[in-house]
């Protein structure tokens, strides 16, 4: 029902509860009963009811048990007869940090005693937890704790020993901690939810005075989503797979009109890196068994041919069904399904196109449409819908990636460098440095007309003139792209030599910023020598015009080791280097190969 | 906004909350005039009205409201 999915308006839901309830319940859904108790550490109503709507909405007819306000304690560790006759199939635990009763309130506790606070506290949930898994032996889900909107000490309350802030934090790691060493035991990230929702609207203090309600009523909605989605892919009905439109979703552009070097995706435009980060989200699923597939107007090849992108993350062998064709998508999306073997609701469907998104709600509401206005929007609307929560990794896949993750995090810290060049190999960087690829010429002329400090000549260029340059016989053209173990830095440095006899005349050098100190001149020079040496050329010629900017760049070329020829009143001098026993200089910056076929 | 209005548009809100479409308050109608007007479902109410109305009721008119005519002269007050 499209009005319980994200983003949903949470009044409208609380205001038409009754209405929405009676329609799901005679849509004719055929559901799967479940017990479910609630064990509220402050007024659960609400909870229940929404719960009651987000579940049935997911295939889950739930019958409900609520404990007495505030006796989530209580039920659970003593047992209540109405609870042991219930026979939960799962207990949501309902507390918030309204329910922290140990929390420090005076200037005065020291470390230990705010540890031994934490100790007790953490003992008294965990009393609750043992109480369910002996009684029930049935999964347990157990809200961590949200920050607090007022703080006496600012910022002091995160870390200061008598912090509430500082005691929160701390609570939700051994929260984790513990739902990591057992099974069937989650954790609804109310931290997460109520951070993304913004504490101020979170609370609602007066909420609580009036009705022992640790939240405002307004945001009670996303917090019974949030749990029913954990309830939903305990019973293994999450979705499974995201069918992705292409154009201007995965990349921008149009790939039939702009072809394969015009779309936009990898490091050098801002849309193109928000595409790239978008393709790395989408990536990232897969590692979590969710199923991506293609379903896009366009002729195959050109699709195919946009998702060989170089600059591209996703590769058609991510896909387990590519639907690039004409015919509706409804149908490609039913055909999809029927291909896996799936039924169309394990399907979420992602496209910037609001009349094929229209389309696919009318045709086939089953699927969960994300109509993508910004890949921003879209990330978070998968990042909230609660499509692919998971529950059933097991115990050993999170300690393995969490251990590897901790190792690698330890090692960042531990590790100290010698010297600069030491940090520098630590970097694991890849140049690729080849000549003037189609692909990337707008992105040279791009950096022709704006680098301005790392520019021996400033001298500009039309993408025309590059055109003309990439196609001369007599010139030598690099162009440099770096990378390092945190990501792509892209196209970084462009190099054109005018070639005249035995001599190489640099027209151009130039270097963004954005990788400074890293090297990649010496790498471009390593290779503009070779260069020239293959072609018999002895003499480069390397010139420095100065402008108020370029003053960086002044002694470059001495520290290459070039003669001076010539130096102006100006400030503008000349410079002349013999390729004759020349060695490479750059000895921290691998060569990448794989990436100059691209 | 007259108080017509403010009843016209209440009138939906009451409607919606308790799910009943024969619903039709006036200034007299207490929670006693209809069945599922409890404690729990006055939350709900109060909710829906300051959404509606884009206004607060102070903690004091929350608990202190005797009928729908309180609620009208709360909503009139606030200037909507």
């Amino acid at each position: 029902m499209k009005e319980l999915v994200f983003p949903f308006d949470s009044r409208a839901i609380l205001r038409n509860k009754r209405e929405l309830k009676k329609a799901l319940l005679s849509d004719g859904t055929a559901r799967v009963k479940k017990n479910v108790a609630v064990l509220g550490g402050s007024t659960a109503d609400h909870v229940v009811s929404m719960l009651r709507l987000f579940l049935l909405n997911s295939g889950i007819e739930p019958h409900f048990y609520k404990s007495e306000y505030n006796k989530f304690y209580e039920d659970a560790v003593f047992g209540s007869p109405e609870l042991e006759a219930f026979k939960p199939d799962i207990v949501y635990i309902h507390t918030t940090s309204r329910n922290l009763t140990l929390m420090p309130e005076s200037a005065s506790v020291t470390a230990e005693e705010a540890e031994r606070l934490l100790d007790e506290q953490f003992a008294y949930f965990r009393q609750v937890w043992e109480g369910i898994d002996q009684r029930f032996g049935c999964p347990i889900i157990q809200n961590n704790f949200e920050l607090p909107l007022y703080r006496r000490t600012g910022s002091f309350d995160c870390w200061s020993p008598s912090g509430q802030a500082a005691f929160i934090n701390r609570m939700n790691v051994r929260l984790a901690d513990y739902a990591r060493s057992r099974s069937n035991f989650y954790i609804n990230d109310i931290n997460y939810l109520s951070s993304a929702i913004g504490l101020e609207k979170w609370h609602d203090p007066e909420a609580w005075y009036l009705y022992k309600y640790a939240m405002s009523t307004a945001v009670i909605p996303d917090l019974a989503h949030s749990a029913a989605s954990i309830i939903k892919s305990i019973y293994g009905r999450n979705h499974k797979v995201i069918d992705l439109d292409l154009d201007n979703t995965l990349w921008g552009g149009v790939i039939g009109d702009d072809g394969r070097d015009g779309i936009e995706i990898g490091p050098e435009t801002a849309v193109g890196q928000a595409y790239s980060e978008f393709q790395s989200f989408i990536k990232g699923f897969k590692d979590y068994g969710v199923l991506l597939a293609v379903c896009s107007k366009n002729d195959e090849e050109n699709a195919l041919a946009g998702l060989e992108h170089p600059s591209g993350i996703l590769r058609p062998d991510d896909f387990v069904s590519i639907k690039a064709n004409w015919e509706s998508k409804d149908s490609n999306i039913q055909s999809s399904a029927d291909e896996l073997g799936l039924l169309a609701e394990s399907f979420v469907f992602v496209d910037d196109n609001p009349a094929e998104c229209a389309i696919i709600v009318a045709q086939l509401p089953q699927v969960q449409t994300v109509c993508l206005t910004s890949v921003g929007d879209a990330m978070y609307a998968l990042s909230r819908g609660g499509f692919f929560e998971v529950t059933s990794l097991s115990g050993d896949d999170l300690r393995r990636t969490e251990m590897y993750a901790a190792n690698a995090k330890r090692a960042a810290q531990q590790k100290k460098f010698a010297n600069y060049g030491e940090y520098l190999l630590s970097l694991g960087m890849y140049a690729s440095i080849t000549d003037f690829e189609p692909v990337y010429r707008q992105r040279i002329t791009q950096l022709t007309n704006k680098s301005n400090q790392f520019n021996l000549t400033t001298r500009r260029f039309t993408e025309s003139e590059i055109e003309e340059v990439s196609a001369s016989p007599d010139h030598i053209r690099l162009c440099g792209r770096l990378s390092d173990k945190f990501g792509d830095n892209g196209i970084v440095s462009i190099v054109i030599a005018r070639c005249e006899g035995d001599t190489a005349h640099i027209e151009l050098w130039l270097m963004s910023c954005r990788v400074l100190k890293r090297d990649m001149e010496l790498a471009m020079l390593d290779e503009l020598v070779k260069k020239c040496q293959e072609r018999g050329i002895s003499r480069i010629i390397g010139y420095y015009y100065k402008t108020p900017k370029n003053s960086m760049v002044a002694g470059l070329y001495e520290s290459f080791g070039f003669e001076p020829v010539e130096k102006k009143e100006s400030g503008d001098s000349v410079w002349s280097l013999s390729t004759a026993g020349y060695t490479n200089k750059n000895k921290v910056i691998q060569k990448d190969q794989r990436s100059c076929t691209a | 906004m007259n108080k017509e209005d403010v009843i016209k548009r209440l009138n939906e809100v009451f409607r919606d909350v308790f799910g009943d479409d024969s619903i039709s308050v006036n200034e007299e109608t207490t929670s006693a005039d209809i069945e599922d007007w409890d404690s729990i479902e006055h939350i709900n109410l109060i909710g829906s009205v300051e959404s509606e109305f884009g206004m607060r009721f102070k903690m004091r008119e929350v608990s202190g409201m005797k009928n729908v005519g309180e609620m009208i002269r709360i909503i009139c007050e606030r200037g909507c």
